[in-house]
């Protein structure tokens, strides 16, 4: 059959996209980046396509929040055209950026109402952070996860804090596998969250585990020459973890 | 309507930019502020009632989770109330016409709900327990810049945020005829045109000849297009010089040091010469792959920086980007290096001349403006290097630095008559106007005010959408040439696009930011985020359609014509007319005197000391500390090409040179390293220079570039040229980089200088004061990695493994971290032996090529021991090292005791560190050609430190050695 179609998203100040397009070809796929206006235009372009990727970047700025505007964007442009792609079964994949953008819209962790459970606030230190963590998964239904336990990837961020509405909210979260990524800590038990989220939460999916946000960069290690211990130490024609959850995507829409 | 929305964090543990307030507060001694709480506020004037404003506020300004808002008519009594019992309220915003990235954001937001014709700033508001008096220094202390921002104590009393007026078309003739050289010169300086009495002559002459006197508009372009940034009239001057090596003239400086070298070694290299474009365009170009180049450029934004060091920095930054993006027919830019040099930052308030910026706050601010920028534009912040020295004090130094890659051919660009000139991009406002000759001026404590035209603030995004545009009409080969407005706006970008051919410019077709500006100010401009393109006018259609696409403006505001004039109108009037030869030629050249003294050397005297002790020591100085906090807020992953990063190893040890991959996916790689011995610069400056130039191919060379493709820059950033003695250093500096060069064959490709670093003042007992920086010469080297799997990392590996050094290491401590470290004054200048360094340089990388190399790291600053102590540090492993062993050459001057310290830590060029596995040794040896060198230790399981002198063995903990260099990353991040 033919390769399942990632659509991957970007709006002014992606910058992300050349990257994650690339990681899905490396998995198996074919990648097209679209630009949001061009989508608005034409939101058929997403018909072929099995995956919705919203990469990493600094969307319109992230000026006043990030992701905000491309939110309001895809709320007031493309909503009709995300419902119906998330109900025929596709695939949602946001990143850093596109985490943030996807608890904006309301796509993942919000009520029926669209009043949201959860947000990414400043991180602690009040400052943009670029370094490798350890991630632990949990048994979800999170099809990106799928098979994997503790991986690396790094994380590079200024708001990245995961702060649940409430303590109610979080339990019910986690009761019912939505925040299956976690900081852990590293080889020598120094714990890793480098952002002061709230248990720990790295990335969040919906009930469905079929759209998924998570701050830390997959496409960032797809070979292992991204790592920064690698030299004298990993085999270089080896790949990175992070294709992993490339691959896990493509398999979830085969 | 006005209205105002303040946000803010729900609860006090989500207000960092409060705790941050506090935390400064405490450090500079601001005394009672123990508390505070800020506000994001939001000025929104448009046709909008309350209800409106609360839902713009739901939907797009504040975030439901975590922050509360509150809306009100500006001036609204409840905007000031007390929170917390905190009563004193304070406002800071940018000045009317300074670029405000959020309020831009927030309106083009607004635009996309429909609120068409709304229009936003930001400001940010500080509730603090002070007087109103504490209240409002504090926040200049701490957050305000009084070059960009008004602070307001209590209730704003704007009513409107309209800005700008009407300029009705009018012509201000410069009257030159007839004035006297003190007036030429005063008017040079009223009008800061940054002139000289002979240029100005020239000019007058010119127009006399034409039978008329200059309007303003054409004397500001000679201005602009003269000045010392534009046109490096000083390093391409004849010079007269009398120098230790005797006296020699040059008829042009850099054309006959700099230029010359490159020259000699590509005709040497012939068919093999892998140089393009050097020296001409914006960038240097040189051969990467089979079907790629790339291109390198290094600036320096040192006089804003010192203003405003967050929009300074930022905009440095932008700049060198643009320089990457217009360079032949665009490149894309795929990784950025920062240098900075500062004073110390512990430097007491009471040694700050007036209008000083204390040096943590300057250092904390163009590291915020550098990160701001850079990781919004998604290119990667790879290399870069922080220097401290009291001399930076006035003039601290902000170097900025872009690669970019291009489809081979890319780099041969033509503008062609009947091009349209098209400018895309930002609007134009009158931010930076003066820019280019201001950076030619000398800073004074009154530049802050006098000058704060020249200073500006960049809006990341809209540059980002302009390279994502350029990229796409290139790929669809849309324009014919393309430049960025920089220094001098349009004035210098279209000036030299229109340089052989001249151009026909429609100045009221430039977009502006608001109405008023005058032609000249809308053709002088320095606004940011704008490029310049030779478009053809059957591509035009397109490339306003691929600008649209990405939401960026193009403009047409003229044509190319081939009439050698270059045609300034307004409405159809003619506003200035410029022979463009005139222009580009006539500027007259005058014969520089330049003296340089014999180098100042110093006999040591050497303290008794400990050799892990003073290791600590050295480790803890600011030059040697890990940078770790100023890195990582800098995205060095991003774009996925990353091979080597800034930090490396199980222990985030140092790196030399960094790596990235050319094009993703393939595996030939870009290294970047960066060498700066200011220390010397006062010293020998001859040394300084080749000290930097050996230092920046040695980091590289330990990453595992190829020795016979090291594309050099120059950064030249000196005091006051006018005069001989300070001329002097800066020809021998020039000396050195050719000599280098030719011996290294490794050519310069592009460069830069920045003079006149003296900042004047008037002290407390009424003197007049002025200091100059230390000559300092920024060298980058841009080399290439032929495989990246096969890249170098400095980090050891495995216990077992032999360390041995290759390279001669003397007592040279002049200017050394051991002399700071107060454990020696004086002794030998580190000195290159550029044929021995040379052949240090090949069988390293023999070694690399032949596998017998695991770890490798250049020995700089610190010495030996640093670097083997960097190499544990990175690994998290230990190592022996027996000092004995060591290849030294010492007369017999030096004494017992200081064998051992003068061993450890001398700072001798050209010396690098290699781990070899264990069985490797023997392929090792075969690589070593007639260089000094010997194994020195071995690798240990136990992370720890073992030296061995002639004295007896010290031994102290990897841990210990990490604390120390961590220092500077705890105090400071």
């Amino acid at each position: 059959m033919l390769a399942p179609r990632a659509l991957v998203l970007r709006a002014p100040g992606t910058n992300c996209d050349h990257e994650t397009a690339m990681a899905f070809e490396h998995a198996g796929g074919i990648a097209r980046r679209v630009h949001v206006r061009a989508l608005a235009e034409r939101p058929a372009a997403a018909d072929d396509c099995q995956i919705l990727c919203i990469p990493g970047g600094f969307s319109y700025g992230d000026d006043i929040a990030s992701g905000r505007i491309f939110a309001l964007e895809l709320r007031t442009r493309l909503g009709d055209m995300l419902r119906r792609f998330r109900d025929r079964g596709g695939l949602v994949l946001g990143i850093c950026n596109g985490f943030q953008v996807l608890l904006q819209t309301g796509l993942l962790l919000a009520d029926a109402d669209g009043s949201r459970q959860a947000t990414l606030a400043h991180n602690t230190s009040g400052r943009f952070i670029d370094r490798w963590v350890r991630l632990q998964c949990e048994s979800s239904p999170c099809v990106f996860l799928a098979g994997l336990g503790s991986l690396e990837l790094p994380v590079a961020h200024a708001e990245g804090r995961f702060v649940p509405r409430s303590d109610a909210d979080l339990a019910a979260l986690t009761a019912a596998g939505q925040v299956p990524l976690r900081y852990a800590p590293d080889t020598v038990g120094v714990a890793t969250n480098p952002n002061g989220s709230v248990a720990n939460i790295a990335g969040a999916c919906d009930p469905t585990g079929r759209v998924f946000g998570l701050m830390p960069h997959p496409e960032r290690f797809i070979s292992a020459t991204q790592h920064p211990a690698w030299h004298g130490r990993l085999d270089p024609d080896s790949a990175g973890t992070g294709l992993a959850l490339f691959v896990n995507a493509l398999r979830a829409v085969s | 309507m006005l209205w105002q929305v303040d946000v803010r964090a729900k609860d006090a543990e989500g207000d960092h930019a409060a705790r941050e307030f506090v935390a400064g507060a405490k450090a500079i001694g601001i005394g009672g502020c123990s508390a505070a709480r800020t506000a994001a506020g939001w000025l929104i004037e448009g046709d909008l009632d309350r209800p409106a404003v609360e839902r713009i506020a739901t939907t797009l300004l504040a975030d439901s989770v975590t922050e509360t808002f509150h809306v009100d008519a500006i001036g609204a009594a409840a905007l000031t109330t007390p929170i917390d019992g905190l009563s004193t309220v304070v406002h800071v915003l940018p000045k009317p016409g300074v670029t405000d990235p959020a309020g831009l954001t927030a309106s083009e937001a607004l635009h996309l709900l429909g609120h068409v014709g709304t229009t936003v700033r930001s400001l940010t508001k500080y509730w603090l327990p002070l007087n109103p008096d504490e209240a409002a220094s504090a926040a200049r202390r701490l957050v305000a810049n009084e070059a960009i921002q008004d602070v307001v104590v209590g209730p704003l009393a704007l009513h409107s945020l309209a800005g700008g007026g009407t300029w009705t078309f009018g012509r201000e003739t410069v009257p030159l005829a007839g004035l006297d050289d003190a007036s030429l010169e005063k008017l040079s300086r009223d009008r800061c045109l940054a002139l000289s009495v002979a240029e100005l002559h020239a000019v007058r002459d010119h127009f006399h000849a034409l039978g008329r006197d200059p309007f303003e508009i054409e004397l500001e372009t000679i201005a602009q297009t003269w000045s010392e940034h534009c046109c490096h009239k000083t390093l391409t001057s004849p010079v007269d010089h009398e120098g230790p090596a005797g006296r020699v003239c040059y008829g042009n400086l850099l054309k006959e040091t700099v230029f010359a070298a490159t020259q000699k070694i590509r005709q040497s290299l012939g068919a093999s010469d892998w140089c393009v474009s050097v020296f001409r365009d914006n960038s240097g170009v040189v051969r990467f792959d089979g079907d790629h180049d790339i291109c390198v450029k290094v600036e320096t934004h040192n006089h804003p920086s010192a203003i405003e060091p967050y929009g300074g920095a930022a905009t440095g930054l932008g700049g060198v980007i643009r320089d990457v993006l217009g360079t032949g027919l665009a490149a894309k830019p795929i990784a950025n290096l920062d240098v900075f040099c500062v004073a110390p930052i512990d430097t007491p308030a009471a040694a700050l001349p007036p209008g000083v910026i204390p040096p943590r706050r300057l250092l904390a601010g163009v590291v915020a403006g550098v990160r701001d920028y850079g990781n919004r534009m998604g290119i990667p912040t790879i290399a870069g290097a922080v220097a401290f020295d009291p001399g930076y004090l006035g003039n601290p130094l902000v170097f900025c630095g872009t690669v970019g890659v291009m489809p081979r051919g890319g780099a041969e660009a033509a503008v062609a008559t009947g091009d349209l000139v098209v400018v895309a991009g930002g609007r134009t406002g009158r931010d930076g106007i003066h820019g280019a000759t201001f950076s030619s001026i000398e800073l004074s404590s009154e530049s802050e005010t006098e000058s704060g035209g020249a200073v500006q603030i960049g809006h990341a995004i809209h540059e980002k959408t302009l390279v994502d545009f350029v990229l796409e009409a290139a790929r669809q080969n849309l324009f014919h040439a393309i430049t960025d407005c920089g220094a001098g706006g349009l004035s210098s970008a279209v000036g030299e696009m229109a340089a052989t051919l001249g151009a026909d410019v429609d100045l009221d077709r430039v977009p502006l930011k608001y109405a008023g500006l005058s032609a000249t100010e809308a053709w002088i401009s320095e606004a940011q985020e704008r490029m310049v393109l030779a478009v053809p006018p059957e591509a035009w259609e397109k490339l306003a359609t691929a600008a649209a696409a990405e939401g960026v403006a193009a403009t047409a505001i003229g044509t190319f014509t081939g009439s050698g004039r270059l045609v300034l109108r307004w409405e159809g009037h003619i506003a200035g007319e410029l022979d463009c030869h005139f222009l580009h030629e006539g500027r007259p050249r005058r014969v520089l005197e330049s003296r340089s003294a014999l180098p100042i050397v110093q006999v040591a005297t050497w303290k008794p000391a400990g050799l892990a002790d003073t290791l600590c020591a050295v480790l803890a100085l600011p030059d040697v500390a890990s940078k770790e906090w100023i890195i990582r807020q800098y995205d060095h992953e991003v774009q996925g090409g990353s091979v080597t990063k800034p930090l490396l190893g199980p222990g985030s040890g140092p790196a030399d040179g960094t790596v990235v991959r050319g094009v993703l996916g393939r595996d030939r790689g870009v290294v970047l390293g960066v060498g700066l011995r200011h220390r010397l610069g006062t010293l020998d400056p001859y040394q300084m220079a080749a000290g930097g130039i050996v230092e920046a191919i040695a980091n590289i060379v330990a990453a595992g570039a190829d020795p016979d493709r090291i594309a050099l820059l120059d950064n030249f950033c000196w005091g006051d040229t006018r005069r001989p003695e300070t001329l002097g250093p800066l020809v021998e500096a020039c000396r050195a980089c050719h000599d280098l060069a030719i011996a290294f064959r490794a050519p310069f490709v592009s460069g830069k200088d920045s003079l006149n670093n003296v900042f004047a003042w008037t002290d407390a007992a009424g003197v007049s004061r002025e200091m100059s920086i230390p000559p300092t010469l920024l060298a980058t080297a841009l080399g290439q990695v032929p495989d990246v799997r096969r890249a170098m990392s400095p980090d050891l590996k495995r216990p077992g493994s032999r360390l041995a050094i290759v390279g001669l290491s003397t007592p040279a401590t002049a200017g050394s971290q051991v002399e700071l470290a107060g454990r020696v004054t004086g002794g030998d200048i580190p000195t290159v032996d550029t044929e021995a360094c040379l052949r240090v340089i090949r069988a390293v990388a023999a070694a690399q090529r032949s596998g017998a190399v695991l770890a490798c790291h250049d020995v700089s600053d610190g010495g030996l021991v640093t670097a083997v102590a960097e190499m544990t540090i990175g690994g998290g492993i230990g190592a022996r090292l027996d000092l004995t062993a060591v290849p030294f050459a010492a007369d017999q001057s030096l004494p017992v005791h200081a064998r051992d310290l003068a061993t450890a830590f001398g700072e001798t060029p050209g010396r690098f560190l290699c781990e070899i596995p264990s069985g490797g040794e023997d392929a090792f040896a075969r690589t070593m050609e007639n260089v000094p060198w010997s194994v020195v230790g071995e690798v240990l399981a136990e992370p720890v430190l073992e030296i061995i002198g002639t004295t007896g063995s010290e031994r102290i903990d990897v841990s210990q050695l990490a604390a120390a260099w961590r220092t500077l990353s705890r105090e400071a991040g």
